[in-house]
């Protein structure tokens, strides 16, 4: 082994510490969403509570949040009451997801109901479009319809100030 | 209270392992013999003690004590005894007090059976052990205490095992891993023994060989159990997934697979000494580096232990230490031991070289698979994945280039080689191969596999040319019995080990592309065809198992008319935790498993159920059963025993005049 | 504590690992091979670590539903790939593509292999010279 390749394996293994140590930051279950910077995809669905007839065009002209919630969902039961005082500075759109109707508006009725509309989505198919792994997620559509963000998991206090706040200063 | 004893022992087995770290190092150092000499017993007592603090921690199993959290968050009044026992090494912290239970283990192992040692070099051997230990038990005290109490209110009862370490996978293959695992730090402690002491003349590759081909089996075996049990208990039959972490014991396995061989030259010829002092850190390093991948969080594996940045952090810190200090040392130590050698192009040596070339790529092209997501995402590319397609596609290719190789090692000489008389048998055996390869698959049904006449040819290439070498052997003793009695045991050991990884081949290959299996709707009298046999269900109940309520189907075999076997598949749903799982009904075969398993109820009392056939599976268990053996008979060479018969008789002799 | 709990119920349904097991009729074999292919190569979106085929959450029956509508339909492999990547992210395919960031990926090995190569031959040189010179001397 002549003298300079020794050191190699000290080398080698210092790099890979460097990334290690930034690995420790990371969160590799995290993935953003593919759909970040393109608009909500297009659906023909109705809505839960006015039984009519829902397509993007109809969705708010202003930033708002669409959250992806279930009846059985318990997450989304606790982040509720958060999203219902969201709902007083921004519009929240709901998306029920892979839910049946009766459990649904129960549930809206027992908890309380801030959507602006709500996208009934039982076969879970613009969930699918949106690239939805599960419930809740809430993601960020600026004015023009293009997504922004996306929140997997819980949205709360330090999570909107964390992410959302700082996205919703960037579009406005 | 006894728990308290439990942690008492623990925290005793620190304190001794940081005198066996620092004492006979210093002694060394100062040439004081009166510190080396504390190595053995401090070795000893660390062992006494972690024995006692693992026995409380299965004793708090057994007897259900809840007020010790991590018996409450792993057990259950209702877990049967034998898995209460195994739950103690089932999670984050009792499978760390079990690793630094196995590496006093080995120290213990090393104090007693090294009197063909030089004293002060064992000294150096046991404090480097010493102070892996440290590390090891720190780490416990400081983040990851088994002995930590519920006080004063203790839970009524535990939350119970995780219903899929119910099993008796879980009694054997932590154990066995981890005694490969932890055995590899042996070969490192020479290593290092050698380094800090400058004699980097062969004669450590001679004493470590031992140790790493006992590891090394260990190993092999604790692998192959994981493999078997992961494909009866996981309900679908796959039997390698290249996670995160079967890669963390793959990787130090191939390395591992390297050192025995590269020990082997260093030891007979005296070459690449600096080379196998590198595999030999290497192969440990790489055990701890899966130790850190599998706790830290860093990938995502359905195995890992522990979700811990923070732990995360401890264990870097560790790492650091450990493979940073004896990679240091190395670089400045090793580059002074340099010596060509003198053999040819074609010799027993550049074969061997090849071996190490083709195992080392192996081992590192695992690795960067695995780390690959972690590498891209720090340097801010995203999340990208790498799984199987990518690792089936570098490594099949890579153990055909070894594969191809190994024939000719065991027929090599020494030095030079390169007569072709010594080879000729080889000729035959390609003839054979290719031409049994190439017809083999068209036996089977279906569309002929050219994968199945490429694996085929390969396995057989391997298997015939062990027995040309095995006969030729056999012919020059004259007769089994006396090439038994007389040849080396290593020699055996390497039949064996060769032949088992052609049956395991061969077993990977059948598998991989002749597997049958359908996915059915079947209702209680339904019949469905599988391979040779009728299959027709019919029973369907609810058992009341332990710990458990379960679904259970019944299922008639049946050959032609006659009833081959009646099998009692399940899908049980755990009482404490709700999770549901599938217990598969296998009937093994030396040729094939019939694999029957349940998937989800469609109503109206049928159930989707999945039919397998799955040809030669457990041939690959056989073949790495074979390899392990293997490696166990090496160890029993005359050498080695005779020397353990020397000093008995020395100690005989002292006995007598003392 | 409480949050690592609440996140673990975001799917509702505990982690099960299962067999993935599905009556699907398929208009022929090599359909069938098909979707076994794309159930091996896709990766689970919310799983530690498994294909759609392996995993038994919902998302993936939801992901092999929507595999074997694409097939039914004639889609290509590609175009389900594609498809999948869209809404997913390339995390999806366990296949990474060959593109400049997997680069060192794929050809890592290779590389490593021929670096090694020429190494260990310059290796046997040296021997073989010492060899040579050993016997012209003796």
């Amino acid at each position: 082994m002549n003298r300079l390749m020794v050191w190699l394996p000290l080398g080698v293994f210092a790099i890979l510490v460097g990334f290690f140590f930034k690995g420790l930051t990371l969160d590799p279950t995290e993935q953003p969403s593919a759909l970040i910077g393109q608009p909500v995809p297009a659906f023909e669905l109705t809505d839960l509570n006015t039984g009519q007839l829902l397509s993007r065009d109809m969705l708010p002209k202003e930033p708002f949040l669409l959250n992806v919630w279930a009846s059985w969902c318990i997450t989304c039961q606790v982040e509720h009451p958060y999203l219902t005082k969201l709902s007083e500075q921004m519009p929240v759109v709901g998306l029920n997801y892979k839910d049946t109707e009766t459990a649904a508006k129960n549930w809206l009725q027992k908890l309380g109901d801030p959507y602006a509309l709500q996208i009934f989505d039982p076969t879970g198919r613009l969930g699918l479009d949106l690239g939805v792994a599960g419930a809740p997620e809430t993601f960020l559509v600026d004015a023009n319809g293009v997504i922004q963000l996306r929140i997997q998991g819980e949205v709360n206090d330090r999570v909107f100030a964390q992410k959302i706040q700082p996205m919703l200063e960037t579009i406005q | 209270m006894i728990p308290e004893i439990g942690h008492f022992a623990l925290v005793l087995a620190f304190g001794v392992s940081i005198c066996l770290a620092v004492f006979p190092l210093y002694g060394y150092l100062t040439n004081q013999n009166g510190f080396c000499a504390t190595a053995k017993p401090l070795a000893l007592l660390q062992g006494f003690a972690l024995a006692v603090s693992f026995g409380v921690l299965m004793y708090g199993f057994l007897a259900h004590d809840f007020s010790v959290k991590y018996v409450a968050d792993n057990s259950n009044l209702d877990l049967p005894w034998y898995f209460r026992m195994s739950a103690v090494w089932g999670a984050h912290e009792g499978s760390l007090l079990l690793w630094a239970l196995i590496l006093a283990f080995w120290g213990v192992a090393v104090a007693l059976f090294s009197r063909g040692i030089p004293d002060h070099m064992s000294a150096l051997v046991l404090s480097v052990m010493g102070m892996i230990s440290v590390g090891f038990l720190a780490f416990m005290l400081f983040t990851s205490n088994p002995f930590v109490r519920i006080l004063p209110f203790a839970p009524g009862n535990g939350a119970d095992l995780n219903p899929l370490l119910q099993d008796p996978g879980l009694i054997f293959h932590p154990p066995m891993l981890y005694m490969g695992y932890v055995g590899l730090s042996v070969a490192f402690a020479f290593a290092m023994a050698s380094l800090i002491s400058g004699k980097l003349d062969s004669t450590w590759a001679r004493w470590s060989r031992p140790w790493t081909t006992v590891a090394w089996a260990f190993l092999t075996l604790g692998i192959a159990l994981g493999s078997w049990w992961a494909y009866y208990e996981l309900g679908w039959g796959g039997w390698w997934f290249w996670d995160p972490v079967e890669n963390a014991s793959l990787i130090p396995w191939l390395v591992a697979t390297a050192l025995m061989h590269s020990l082997a030259v260093t030891e007979k010829r005296g070459l690449f000494r600096s080379w196998t002092l590198l595999l030999a850190i290497a192969a440990f390093s790489l055990s701890l580096l899966g130790t850190f991948l599998v706790r830290s969080g860093v990938l995502t594996s359905v195995h890992a232990f522990a979700n811990d940045p923070e732990r995360g952090v401890f264990i870097l810190g560790f790492l650091i230490v450990v493979i940073g200090g004896s990679l240091t040392l190395y670089a400045i130590r090793a580059s002074k031991v340099s010596e060509p050698g003198e053999f040819g192009w074609i010799s027993r040596e550049s074969f061997l070289l090849f071996n190490n070339l083709m195992l080392t790529v192996m081992a590192v092209s695992v690795l960067l698979g695995t780390l690959y997501p972690l590498l891209v995402d720090a340097v801010g590319g995203g999340k990208v994945s790498v799984g199987p397609p990518f690792f089936n596609a570098v490594f099949v290719p890579l153990t055909a280039i070894l594969v191809s190789g190994m024939a000719f090692g065991p027929l090599a000489k020494w030095r030079q080689s390169d007569d072709p008389k010594l080879y000729r048998p080889l000729i035959v055996t390609l003839i054979v191969s290719v031409l049994v390869g190439l017809v083999w698959p068209s036996v089977l049904d279906g569309n002929y596999s050219i994968g199945t006449a490429l694996g085929v040819t390969l396995a057989l290439w391997l298997a015939i040319a062990t027995g040309v070498d095995f006969v030729k052997k056999v012919g020059l003793y004259g007769g089994l019995g006396a090439t038994f009695a007389r040849v080396e045991r290593g020699m055996i050991g390497m039949w064996l080990a060769h032949f088992g990884l052609a049956v395991m081949i061969f077993g990977v290959v059948m598998v991989e592309n002749h597997t049958e299996h359908r996915d059915l709707r079947m209702g209680v009298g339904d019949t469905q065809q599988l391979g040779n046999y009728d299959v027709r269900m019919t029973d369907l109940a609810v058992i009341n198992g332990p710990n458990y309520v379960a679904d259970q189907a019944t299922f008639e075999i049946y050959q032609g008319e006659t009833l081959y076997k009646t099998v009692t598949p399940q899908k049980r749903r755990y009482n404490a935790s709700g999770m549901v799982m599938t217990e598969a009904a296998i009937d093994s075969g030396f040729t094939r498993d019939l694999y029957i398993a349940m998937g989800e109820p469609l109503g109206e009392g049928d159930w989707a159920v999945r039919l397998s056939v799955k040809p030669f599976v457990d041939w690959i268990w056989a073949g790495a059963f074979l390899m392990g053996l293997g490696g166990f008979v090496s160890i029993t060479d005359k050498r080695y025993r005779k020397r353990i018969k020397e000093e008995k008789a020395e100690a005989a002799v002292e006995g007598a005049t003392a | 504590m409480m949050r690592k709990l609440l996140g673990a119920c975001v799917l509702g349904l505990s982690l099960s690992v299962q067999a993935a097991i599905e009556t699907y009729q398929f208009d022929s074999p090599e359909q069938e091979a098909r979707f076994r292919q794309l159930g091996y190569e896709l990766r689970c979106p919310k799983c530690q670590n498994q294909a759609i085929g392996d995993s038994d959450a919902e998302i993936s029956g939801d992901l092999r539903a929507e595999v074997y509508r694409m097939l039914k339909e004639g889609a290509t492999d590609a175009e389900i790939k594609d498809f999948m990547v869209a809404r997913y992210g390339r995390y999806v395919l366990y296949n990474p593509p060959l593109d400049q960031q997997t680069l060192v990926l794929w050809f890592g090995p290779a590389g490593l292999l021929v670096l090694g190569g020429i190494l260990v031959v310059l290796r046997i040189r040296q021997s073989k010279k010492a060899l040579e010179e050993g016997e012209s001397q003796a």
